[in-house]
């Protein structure tokens, strides 16, 4: 078994380790956490996959910024009245959900798997000489998107936080 | 791919990784060994600045802090645009320099929203 299998291993078990932690935890703000070492363990993955810029993006916003959020919107619910989560009685459709989604996604890997690839490297310079001549149209509209969820955020935050 | 370019490449990854878990784990480790283990309700309360803390550990926050958790988002975002850009800015043609000054001037104009909106304010 050669190292870099050994490392996939080792990182898909924190992934899935963190997710197994985030559904059965009965504290939300404990799955929040665990959802943190899921999504590192995923910037391993990507890091393993010598997607370099993808990594520093997984860790950067995901671990940063979306875990951020998520613990900010529990924090701005009542957690105080329900802060154990409870079984919901939906869990029978959550089950078919969960299991149509993982034979939609089994099936694409078996029928879609690459046969042997070797993965390359994408330098930063590389990537970021093409995402600035090539690309340079979706960037500028990147940061228009942006700006539309800044200001779409404020205009409901303020008319949901009027007191 | 060989495993090698691996090893050469992310030596540094992983040396701080282990370096990181390896010493939390002497850092827990010591304050474990070492704390004296009477406690008592006073011990374990939280400390907040020295005045009692508020009856629940989850109260709910205020709306305001939802917009800064939203700016942060937005604005780490346009930060991760700058790493690259700063590999290349200097090497490449010239328009390369005034397409992030047009991203990050547009963004400003979230700012300004912002700010005119009155949701920086705090009082």
């Amino acid at each position: 078994m050669s190292l870099s299998l050994v490392v996939f291993y080792l990182l898909g078990a924190v992934c899935l380790g963190g997710a197994v932690g985030v559904v059965v935890s009965r504290n939300v703000v404990h799955s929040a956490l665990l959802l943190l070492v899921s999504l590192m363990g995923v910037a391993g993955l990507y890091l393993l996959l010598l997607a370099e810029f993808l990594a520093l993006v997984q860790v950067l916003i995901y671990g940063g910024a979306i875990t951020i959020i998520v613990l900010f919107v529990i924090m701005l619910t009542r957690v105080q009245e329900f802060r154990a989560m409870k079984d919901n009685p939906q869990w029978p459709l959550a089950v078919v959900a969960a299991l149509a989604m993982f034979v939609l996604l089994a099936a694409a890997m078996i029928k879609g798997a690459p046969s042997e690839t070797t993965r390359q490297s994408v330098s930063f310079e590389e990537l970021g000489s093409s995402l600035f001549t090539q690309w340079a149209v979706p960037f500028e509209v990147a940061s228009l998107v942006l700006l539309v969820a800044l200001i779409g955020a404020i205009v409901i935050a303020r008319e949901g936080g009027e007191e | 791919m060989a495993p090698e370019g691996l090893t050469i490449n992310y030596t540094a990854v992983v040396i701080a990784a282990i370096v990181g878990f390896v010493g939390m784990a002497i850092m827990f480790g010591a304050s474990y060994l070492l704390s004296p283990k009477k406690r008592t309700a006073i011990k374990d309360m939280p400390y907040e600045c020295g005045i009692p803390p508020a009856p629940y550990s989850w109260s709910q926050l205020h709306m305001r802090y939802y917009i800064f958790a939203i700016l942060f988002l937005i604005f780490d975002v346009e930060a991760v645009f700058l790493f690259p850009w700063a590999l290349v800015f200097l090497t490449s043609i010239d328009a390369v320099f005034y397409e992030m000054l047009l991203f990050i001037g547009i963004l400003f104009f979230g700012i300004i929203y912002s700010w005119k909106k009155g949701v920086l304010q705090w009082n």
